[in-house]
């Protein structure tokens, strides 16, 4: 497997310090070249979401910036997978969801009337927190998104080992590419997962606590990919691990959920969104502060 | 400080052996009978079993030879044969199949992929289907032979109004069948397609109906097997007649297995209550094989997602 420079700067946490992740404040990895205002790829402008008459997450503006890595932290319940499937529009499968605000691609609005909610999901791909590849070849997992998508490559055979590559999965399993995926191990399953988003070309992956079903080496090579990945993606990831946070994201959302006193409601609000230095350095809200440093969560 | 519940246990026995006393006797004895009865009940079904495929092995043993399987019928039971109940049997399960599995299929990728469950059209078409399983089947024999002298066919007894029949019987036994086997498919793996920006439509075809399709095929083997061991509603097609030629079209007049059956067992002569037991065999060994690839697909391809 290739190293990327990045890689080696990925501090592993020492068992002392897993055993009580609360109590330290995560350590940061400094990403030096981030700029002070991201340049939008996606940009959400007072977007609140509803399941029904319940409010979700409530007036959330938020930049993601181009080929940064932006992390969503927070308690359970504030919101940000919810927050997270607004960005591609998988939020529509829900019957009941409905998103107020606005959500802009490249400045274009992926929810104004003519907007395709295929065509969004063409450009920015998800991966889930269970790998869920499908039950095919290895070769045809990755081959089933430019397949759908009609996308024309000049040989099928290539652009499935480029994904592969890419996704830091081509040495493992170059030489069983007819195999079903379910004989993978979780984290390979999951990288399949990444592979499989790749394959389609998409500008942004969306991942969704992408390493919470895995073991910690396993973990540690997903995020080591993420790192290699955001040379080429905008990536966005929820996650509940606040070292994961500090190791691979460029900026960093917290949230919390807000309860509304009558009808005991809880809203996901945007509390702080800065660079990751600054959010686990000097955050500037207090309630931040609190959360990363284990007193609240 | 010592909270009320965890007080309570302080008075509590910790000895785990039964104390004895009446009220655990009498537990045992209760429990004890209890299990006898089921042991009875399961005893009686089997022995019914047993008894009834000996007796029919000890009646038709003697008839089950080539000449079952080469020869029409004839009034002379040493001469007679099922050959065209067997092929009629064929023609029909074959016309019922096509016609079924690919109607209900469809009907349940429908309800559970496309259609809207809050509405309340479909909680209705969802409580029919639920119910059209129930029916009689001489009900839907009645419905094929009306569709049919509606459609001005006079004579009845042909492989289509056969299977016409039948495929009404097991369509809602496919339709319940398919849709459990596509909800047991993943809602992550439905969304793992539509995030690489497939439409509902590749979804279905792509992917989920391929997961599903070892339940279906087990739900439709049962079905199919159903509808071979029916006699019913083909009767009331006028399907106990005496057939001297091999079924050969979907329009070709037929007699199937079961209507056989039950026509040589009315003879009086003994002979063709062999005949009939031996053609029963047959029948059961399809069926037993039927039911038997159904469990073999179902333990060769059981999925743990």
């Amino acid at each position: 497997m290739t190293t990327h420079p990045h890689a080696a700067a990925i501090s592993v946490p020492s068992p002392a310090r897993s055993a009580t992740p609360l109590s330290t404040r995560p350590e940061i990895r400094t990403h030096t070249e981030v700029p002070d205002v991201p340049d939008p790829v996606i940009e959400c402008e007072d977007l609140s979401v509803y399941y029904g008459d319940f409010k979700a997450v409530t007036d959330v503006s938020l930049a993601f910036g181009h080929n940064e890595i932006t992390a969503l932290i927070g308690p359970s319940g504030c919101g940000k997978s919810t927050l997270l499937r607004c960005l591609n529009r998988m939020n529509d499968l829900v019957d009941s969801a409905r998103v107020e605000g606005s959500v802009r691609y490249w400045g274009q609005d992926m929810y104004a009337p003519d907007a395709d909610a295929i065509e969004v999901r063409r450009r920015i791909g998800m991966v889930y927190q269970k790998p869920n590849p499908f039950p095919k070849s290895i070769y045809d997992n990755i081959a089933y998104g430019p397949r759908v998508t009609g996308m024309k490559v000049d040989s099928m055979d290539d652009h499935v080992e480029q994904a592969l590559r890419d996704a830091a999965l081509w040495d493992e399993v170059k030489d069983k590419l007819k195999q079903n995926a379910y004989g993978l191990s979780g984290g390979q399953q999951q990288r399949l997962c990444i592979a499989r988003t790749i394959a389609v070309s998409p500008d942004v992956i969306l991942m969704d606590e992408p390493c919470s079903a895995l073991d910690p080496v396993a973990t540690l090579r997903i995020e080591e990919l993420m790192l290699q990945l955001r040379a080429d993606y905008t990536i966005v990831i929820v996650t509940h691990n606040m070292q994961q946070a500090a190791r691979v994201a460029d900026r960093t959302a917290f949230f919390t959920a807000g309860v509304n006193e009558i009808t005991g409601d809880r809203t996901g609000v945007l509390v702080e969104y800065d660079k990751t230095s600054r959010i686990f350095g000097n955050p500037a809200n207090s309630r931040t502060e609190d959360y990363i440093s284990g007193r609240f969560g | 400080m010592t909270s009320t519940v965890a007080a309570a246990r302080k008075g509590a026995s910790r000895t785990l052996t039964s104390t004895g006393g009446v009220r655990s006797m009498w537990g045992k004895l209760r429990s004890l009978g209890f299990l006898v009865f089921l042991w009875i009940s399961l005893l009686v079904a089997l022995i019914t079993l047993v008894v009834l495929i000996l007796d029919t092995i000890r009646t038709g043993a003697t008839r089950l030879d080539t000449r079952l399987f080469t020869e029409y019928p004839s009034s002379r039971p040493a001469e007679a044969g099922a050959r065209p109940a067997i092929i009629g049997s064929a023609w029909v399960i074959g016309a019922t199949a096509a016609l079924a599995i690919p109607l209900g299929v469809a009907a349940a990728v429908h309800l559970e992929e496309f259609a809207n469950r809050h509405s309340k059209v479909n909680r209705y078409v969802e409580v029919l289907v639920q119910n059209l399983a129930a029916i009689p089947s001489i009900i839907y024999g009645m419905l094929a032979l009306s569709t049919l002298a509606l459609m001005g066919v006079s004579n009845k007894n042909i492989v289509i109004g056969g299977a016409l029949a039948l495929a009404l019987l097991i369509l809602p036994v496919i339709i319940i069948s398919t849709r459990e086997a596509l909800r047991a498919v993943p809602r992550e793996m439905r969304q793992g397609s539509l995030a690489l920006g497939a439409t509902d439509v590749q979804t279905v075809w792509r992917t989920t109906l391929p997961a599903a399709i070892p339940g279906i095929a087990t739900g439709t083997i049962l079905a199919l097997s159903r509808a071979l061991g029916e006699a019913a509603p083909l009767l009331l097609l006028g399907g106990l007649v005496f057939i001297s030629f091999d079924p050969n079209g979907l329009l070709s007049g037929f007699t199937t297995m079961p209507i056989q059956i039950f026509g040589w067992t009315g003879n009086p002569q003994a002979e063709f209550h062999e005949l009939a037991a031996a053609a029963s065999i047959v029948l059961l060994v399809i069926l037993l094989a039927m039911n038997g690839l159904a469990i073999a697909i179902r333990n060769r391809y059981q999925r743990r997602w």
